[in-house]
């Protein structure tokens, strides 16, 4: 079986979970015996893994016929722009740089190389919704230069360029919904942004959701058949150990730490005003919030009113090894985020043995026994939870072993069967696409 | 004769580096070496040095004529002495003639006259102390950290027995006054107040260059006619301004060290005025009357009051945070602690926190090593985090036990008994 994967980011160059998540399942499923993996992504560097997979940057495929077919491709698509506020997703480290400025200003021409290549930011900026067609429309050169048995698109960024293979191929089309517009944007949902979404799971021949709470999103909202919703969870790579043992840690203080891009859906908020509930009846502690995004000035400004700067650190974005020496220096890890279509941090905190402290809104809480699980909003709860970790070791302990054995049964190449399940049952169902 | 006086400011922030939560217990040292220096060496090279070799030759062209007044921060001298030494040697040479006057300030450049008297009084003393061992006269007019004055500042200062201080005399705080006269303080009126003439000082510090001003370019003849224009009851003009103004906020390429060259040429020539220091103002001349200033004021910004430094929730938060650690710095009295003590109390750390940019944000950015306010707060908070770890830990190893204090106290009072029989033998004999 050949599958046509399209992606948005690919590590290392990620911003978000979703390439993490991405990477994982592509290794889950290069386990399964004859199954091979185009993976497309906007951008490749160069310096991707790519022993598991072959990797293609839409950025080196040769288009012919720029100019007319683009013509055609906006007729077929509307062609949309988005305000900046509206983008979804910003690379949290380039955040400030790209709320002010467009990457290519307001040029409306699609820009080609010397070699009739596409030019591809492969980061999530203003002219995001450009950059979906124009991948999209390389998709479609793509799959007609790659043979393969279905297409599997990940998140809405890829939506179009799933669809866009589906008509060229006749194969057909698996969606990936790893988030939907009404977690990012807190239920004020940017129409232009559902139109695509929605598009995209009417097209689709079988729906992959990543928790049973985004499964019903996709029912309920965007209005699709329950048969053709399947629900297959995240899991996560193992890591070793070893190598992460060395850092020292600088306090004496037990630490308790916010890890995600500061926005409304992650509720750094509550994690604030549980600290401070926190600090009211211990000073053995400290409290991080790690990551950066619109609203971390908002934090600080209340970080410093409630006064507790002194037990409060901000870290900016965290890259790479830095986010394990983070969990490493961590006693509590706190997810209170406000819609979570899956949320893969926690799993990784409790890789490291941290004990964690969970939404309830999240759909990682569908699988997890050995954490704790609050209401975001139940500043109380989240306050006692921490406290009661923090202060009793026979608790954390209890977290921090049976969290380590739930969380290393969770393994991408059980995620990677379900996932080939679907194909199939994609592949046999599957009626090719009547044009009208 | 009317008086001018010439009075420049020399500070320099003592910039942290960027310390993140990793470095918290881990990591003590938090100044950024490179910037620190590079910008030292720039200033002194561009600035410092330059306008001290051309003040020189002024005083001992025009001896007992020309005169002009410094005030050097503590921190500015720290950092002189390790990047740039030789300029501490031209200001001594400076020093020598006897025409140049330095003032008092707070060792730190610090807000301590804000919140806490008794810092406040140890940093000025501190600060005398290192002037009068540089340049062998102890300073008698006081300057405080960016002109910051009310009426019990000021009677703060008096009580330490400074004769004069300086403040800003913009006319949203003196209403129908002039600066252009000696003023007393309200509570203890043996204090003279020097106000400094905003106008032509921003003339020369801010506007000197800029080409969309009317009466650019300015000159000394310009500058001289509008002094001689003035009231012919007003005694003097105060022109108070940053050291920097010359070849660093206006370049060399402006003129303005040409400026400078010849301003006391003119203004001894074809003025009514004599140049005067503070200390010889504040004895010359009889105050006209009291200056009420209830509220604090400063020179900064358009609003002359703290708002640069104190009063958004990431300043207040840093400088209560800051101030709530001197008992225990005190009791622990730690070589390393003080140095960093009396680093981390500089007022720019709060200045970079400043969030409100309209007019002044220019200024604001000037020099300012962080990207946000929020930044620099951060930053800050990080590195005051580890302080008072290291703070606490000290303060941990040097509880006493009981026990072991009351041994040492008996056997000190068994040692005086011993003395107290050995003087009355001898008193015996």
């Amino acid at each position: 079986m050949k599958v046509l994967m399209f992606g948005w980011e690919f590590p290392p160059h990620i911003s978000g979970g979703l390439g993490t998540a991405c990477y994982g399942l592509t290794r889950g499923l290069a386990k399964i015996d004859d199954l091979d993996i185009i993976f497309v992504v906007p951008k490749a560097y160069g310096d991707e893994d790519q022993t598991k997979m072959s990797l293609v940057g839409a950025n080196s495929v040769t288009i012919q016929q720029v100019q007319s077919h683009v013509e055609k491709f906006k007729s077929q698509h509307t062609y949309l722009e988005v305000d900046s506020h509206l983008v979804p997703y910003n690379d949290p480290d380039e955040y400030y740089t790209f709320s002010s400025q467009d990457l290519y200003g307001k040029n409306k021409f699609i820009k080609v190389d010397k070699e009739g290549k596409l030019e591809f930011s492969g980061k999530y900026g203003t002219n995001l919704i450009e950059e979906i067609y124009k991948y999209a429309y390389v998709a479609s050169t793509i799959a007609s230069a790659h043979e393969h048995d279905v297409i599997h698109a990940h998140d809405w960024l890829c939506y179009p360029a799933g669809i866009a293979a589906k008509e060229v191929s006749g194969k057909p089309l698996v969606i990936h919904v790893h988030a939907t517009d009404f977690d990012r944007s807190g239920g004020n949902v940017n129409p232009k942004v559902y139109e695509i979404e929605k598009k995209g799971m009417d097209a689709a021949d079988k729906i992959i959701a990543v928790s049973n709470l985004t499964r019903n999103i996709v029912i309920e909202k965007y209005g699709q058949d329950p048969n053709k919703v399947v629900t297959v969870y995240n899991a996560v790579e193992p890591v070793s150990l070893e190598e992460k043992l060395k850092i020292k840690k600088g306090v004496k203080e037990k630490v308790v730490t916010f890890l995600g891009r500061i926005t409304m859906q992650k509720g750094p908020e509550y994690f604030v005003e549980a600290a401070y509930q926190v600090l009211k009846r211990t000073n053995n502690v400290r409290f991080v919030m790690a990551g950066n995004g619109d609203m971390l000035e908002q934090m600080v400004d209340r970080v410093a009113q409630l006064g507790i700067s002194d037990k409060f650190h901000f870290t900016g974005f965290l890259k790479g090894d830095d986010v394990f020496k983070m969990f490493l220096l961590s006693d509590v890890y706190v997810m209170p985020s406000v819609s979570e279509p899956f949320g893969i941090s926690p799993l990784e905190a409790m890789q490291s043995n941290v004990p964690v402290i969970i939404s309830k809104q999240s759909g990682v809480s569908e699988i997890l026994t050995h954490a704790v699980k609050v209401d975001y909003w139940d500043i109380e709860a989240m306050a006692d939870a921490i406290y009661g970790i923090i202060k009793y070791n026979a608790l954390s302990e209890v977290f921090k072993e049976d969290g380590k054995e739930e969380v290393d049964n969770l393994k991408w190449a059980n995620a990677a069967i379900n996932v080939h399940d679907v194909y199939v049952s994609a592949i046999k169902l599957f009626k090719p696409l009547t044009k009208n | 004769m009317k008086a001018l006086c010439l009075y420049f400011q020399i500070h320099q922030p003592l910039r942290l580096k960027r310390y993140r939560f990793f470095d918290i217990g881990n990591d003590h040292y938090y100044y950024d070496d490179y910037t620190n220096e590079s910008i030292m060496r720039k200033i002194a090279d561009e600035c410092y040095l330059p306008a001290n070799k051309i003040i020189l030759e002024l005083l001992k062209k025009y001896k007992g004529k020309f005169k002009i007044s410094y005030s050097i921060t503590g921190i500015a001298l720290d950092q002189l002495e390790q990047y740039a030494p030789e300029v501490i040697d031209t200001f001594k040479e400076l020093a020598k003639t006897g025409d140049v006057e330095f003032l008092a300030e707070t060792y730190s450049h610090s807000l301590a006259s804000l919140i806490h008297k008794e810092e406040f009084i140890y940093q000025v003393t501190v600060h005398s102390d290192r002037i009068e061992a540089l340049f062998g006269v102890r300073p008698t007019v006081f300057r405080n950290t960016e002109m910051i004055y009310s009426d019990e500042i000021g009677e703060m200062v008096s009580k330490m027995g400074y004769q004069g201080i300086l403040t800003e005399g913009a006319k949203h705080i003196l209403g129908w006054k002039s600066p252009n006269y000696l003023y007393c303080n309200a509570i203890n009126p043996k204090l003279k107040i020097l106000m400094r003439n905003y106008k032509l000082s921003d003339d020369i510090s801010f506007r000197f260059s800029s080409r969309g001003w009317k009466e650019w370019p300015l000159t000394t003849t310009k500058l001289v006619g509008w002094l001689n224009e003035m009231d012919d009851k007003e005694d003097l003009v105060n022109i108070f301004m940053d050291y920097e103004t010359f070849g660093e906020h206006q370049k060399k390429e402006s003129g303005i060290f040409e400026f400078l060259t010849y301003l006391p040429q003119e203004v001894i020539l074809k003025s009514k005025y004599k140049f005067a220091t503070p200390s010889e103002l504040t004895s010359e001349f009889h105050p006209i009357a009291q200056a009420h200033v209830p509220n604090v004021i400063s020179w900064a910004d358009e609003e002359r009051d703290l708002s640069a430094w104190l009063g958004n929730k990431l300043q207040d938060e840093a400088f209560r945070k800051l101030y709530a650690l001197r008992d225990d710095v005190i009791a622990v009295n730690d070589e390393r602690i003080n140095e960093d003590w009396k680093f981390l109390q500089a007022s720019d750390h709060f200045y970079y926190m400043c969030t409100k940019f309209a007019s002044d944000g220019d200024v604001h950015s000037y020099f300012n090593p962080y990207s946000s306010p929020y930044d620099a707060f951060i930053n800050y908070m990080n590195v005051l985090s580890d302080f008072q770890i290291r703070l606490n830990e000290i303060k941990d190893s040097l509880t006493v036990d009981p026990k072991e204090l009351q041994n040492q106290i008996l056997q000190k009072d068994e040692l005086i008994a011993k003395y107290e029989r050995e003087l009355d033998e001898f008193k015996h004999c």
